[in-house]
């Protein structure tokens, strides 16, 4: 054990030094995700910025996917970092799970060299294989779709043969079964097919059952760990809670997938099934809060890591508004008819990944950080406390300003695009060029800005979190 | 202890967790088995790739309170009537390539996509084309090279992407057979192209 302080992989189990290096990369693509944002946001009020050297098409491509991409990163060190803890015994295959990162992070720097520089393809199949495949958020080539899919299984069975060979907790349990869906469901998307009824019917089953099921419960199991290990709760009581959470979030997500069924040509009754189900998601998410505030609340705030617990809450609150709250106010079909592919969707789509998922990860950066620095310190008076904190300010008013520039947008979208001028091109442009709208895009970029100072705030404050700090980390209180 | 209470136990929630989503993923099971049935080529809902061999128009329907296609009289696209198969080739093409360019990633299709550019679902339709006569053939040049054409007072212009002349016209043909399928009344309150009698 070196000294309080310093950064030293000693400090770490085998599961969890590799899950610093997802971590570092994650951090690094969150950067990316921010700055072909920007860019992209800022070809909404210079049109002519980048044309036909950047486009936006390629920026809003670079941008989601680093997303993706980001966020998947950010799971898997996380259940790396917390392998060995809950299951007792050192990661089962690490040295695989290694060279899988290696190749992994290769694939995805080459598929983003790609992106920027080859750009398009013509109309062959070639152009699915080795370019693009044109398909919003899965746009990744196809040989890059076989290797993620081959990437999650070695993480899958990473995570399955430690635990079986270990011991299977609840956390473990949840998290094993979910991550057989996480790869199951990516190859739902790998085909192509003329008809787009149908891709868009398969490609959903991706998008929403990751997004709006396996990931929500993925981020279950890690806020549960999260808990435990910040805020020292019961395992009794998280447990019985994340269990709550996957029935209340399968149960209303799977069919909740209907909402997506609504225009795509698929038959009437899932505006029904659709309507209903996808209106009580928000259900597992007020679970989630009231989970994470009520521990806190039993522990008095008394946290190992401020940080971490700050993003926690976060977490439980973002993914709430953002995902629950947000998704909700245009879920209906009623609603979502004047709605659907319009900026309200963006305004969803922004504050829901950032509220249920950035938040989560970054709180499993401060958790990794404070071992790596041979657990130290990181509750009250912490040594350049300022950081986090107005990183995390700057971070989450960058997002609701973002969130809510887009929403005005899309409120006037929905209003003179389609209720007043019947969807048409003219009426789609006649919106474009309203000064609701360009006003909503200014503010939009304004945020984006904050957004961004935070994120740098939040990568020094990583760099140099804990650093001198020479008191040892509180021990959580027990029972609760 | 409130968790002996059997509905706050974490036994009686795992079980409850394994059933439901057993459950809903069988009945989505089976309503996908369904779905597939009413969207393959061919169907009401989903007419055949030869629909492009037609003239279609965008209705109100009565009975339903939403506009939904109607495939009418033969009217053929660029003057040239085609065979199932062939008409599925065109079609399939002109997909292939708004994958390989990437049209989503600035267009909605079926209102999804990204939300820089127009929707792309009534393409075939929309009263930007003028008039029946001129529309192939501007919707040709147009996505061929955009770069230098009239699209709005914004300033937003779609890129030249290298489309050659036949992927063009592949494209024309899936978005002419977009059109056809019944989005249950998306978009609505459409204002199509006037395409004569």
């Amino acid at each position: 054990m070196t000294a309080l302080g310093t950064i030293d992989s000693t400090n770490l189990n085998g599961g969890q030094k590799l899950a610093v290096k997802y971590f570092s990369v994650a951090a690094i693509l969150f950067g990316a995700q921010i700055a072909f944002g920007l860019l992209a946001g800022l070809q909404y009020l210079i049109p002519d910025f980048l044309y036909g050297v950047l486009d936006f098409s390629i920026n809003r491509m670079v941008h989601i996917n680093a997303m993706v991409v980001w966020m998947l990163f950010g799971f898997i060190g996380s259940v790396y970092w917390l392998l060995e803890d809950e299951s007792g015994i050192p990661v089962v295959g690490l040295k695989l799970g290694n060279l899988v990162f290696w190749i992994f992070t290769l694939a995805v720097a080459v598929v983003v060299a790609v992106y920027l520089l080859v750009q398009v393809g013509p109309g062959e199949q070639s152009t699915i294989w080795l370019i693009t495949e044109g398909r919003e958020y899965i746009e990744a080539p196809r040989w890059a779709d076989i290797g993620i899919v081959v990437c999650l299984l070695v993480f899958f069975f990473n995570a399955a043969a430690t635990f079986s060979k270990g011991k299977w907790t609840g956390i473990g349990g949840v998290l094993v079964l979910d991550l057989i869906a996480l790869f199951g469901i990516y190859m739902a998307g790998m085909f192509y097919t003329t008809n787009i009824s149908v891709d868009q019917y398969w490609w959903w089953w991706v998008i929403h059952l990751w997004v709006e099921a396996t990931w929500e419960v993925l981020v279950g199991g890690l806020m549960a760990y999260g808990l435990m290990t910040v805020l020292g709760a019961r395992r009794k009581i998280v447990e019985t809670w994340l269990y709550i959470e996957v029935a209340l979030m399968f149960g209303s997500g799977i069919l909740g997938l209907g909402h997506h069924y609504f225009w795509i040509g698929t038959p009437e009754y899932w505006l029904t099934i659709g309507g209903f189900f996808s209106a009580l998601e928000p259900v597992p998410l007020v679970a989630m809060v009231v989970h994470a505030v009520f521990d806190s609340g039993v522990k008095h705030m008394r946290s190992i890591n401020h940080p971490a617990m700050g993003w926690l809450i976060a977490h439980a609150f973002g993914n709430f508004f953002g995902a629950g709250v947000w998704g909700f106010m245009h879920t209906l079909p009623q609603i979502n008819l004047f709605t659907h592919g319009t900026q309200w969707s963006a305004s969803h789509g922004h504050l829901a990944f950032f509220g249920a998922y950035a938040t989560i990860n970054i709180a499993f950066f401060y958790i990794a950080l404070q071992k790596w620095r041979g657990n130290v310190w990181m509750s009250g008076g912490l040594i350049g406390g300022w950081k986090w904190k107005w990183s995390m300010v700057l971070l989450n008013l960058g997002m609701v300003g973002m969130t809510m520039g887009l929403l005005v947008a899309g409120y006037e979208q929905s209003q003179i695009e389609r209720a007043i001028e019947g969807s048409s091109w003219a009426g789609y442009f006649a919106a474009q060029s309203h000064p609701w709208f360009q006003q909503g895009m200014f503010w939009r970029m304004i945020f984006g800005g904050m957004f961004a100072a935070g994120y740098a705030l939040l990568i020094l404050d990583l760099v140099t979190i804990g650093r001198r700090e020479t008191r040892p980390a509180l021990r959580p209180s027990a029972g609760g | 202890m409130i968790t002996d209470i059997w509905w706050a136990s974490g036994t009686f929630w795992r079980k409850t967790a394994i059933w439901v989503t057993a459950g809903s993923f069988v009945v989505l099971v089976f309503l996908t088995l369904d779905s597939m049935s009413q969207i393959t080529a061919g169907t009401k809902r989903v007419p055949a790739y030869s629909a492009i061999n037609h003239r279609i128009e965008y209705r109100f329907d009565e009975k339903r309170h939403v506009q939904a296609p109607v495939i009418g009289a033969e009217e053929p696209l660029f003057g040239r009537k085609l065979t199932e198969q062939e008409a599925e080739a065109l079609v399939g093409k002109g997909k292939l390539t708004m994958q390989a360019k990437n049209c989503m990633s600035c267009h909605t299709l079926l209102g999804n996509g990204a939300y820089y550019a127009p929707d792309l679902t009534k393409a075939w339709l929309d009263p930007f084309w003028g008039s029946r006569e001129v529309r192939e053939e501007l919707m040709v040049e147009f996505i061929k090279d955009p770069s230098d054409k009239v699209h709005n007072s914004l300033g937003r212009r779609m890129p030249k992407l290298g489309v050659t002349d036949e992927e063009a016209h592949a494209i024309v043909a899936f978005l002419k057979w977009m059109s056809s399928i019944d989005t249950n009344g998306f978009p609505y309150n459409f204002k199509p192209l006037d395409q004569g009698n």
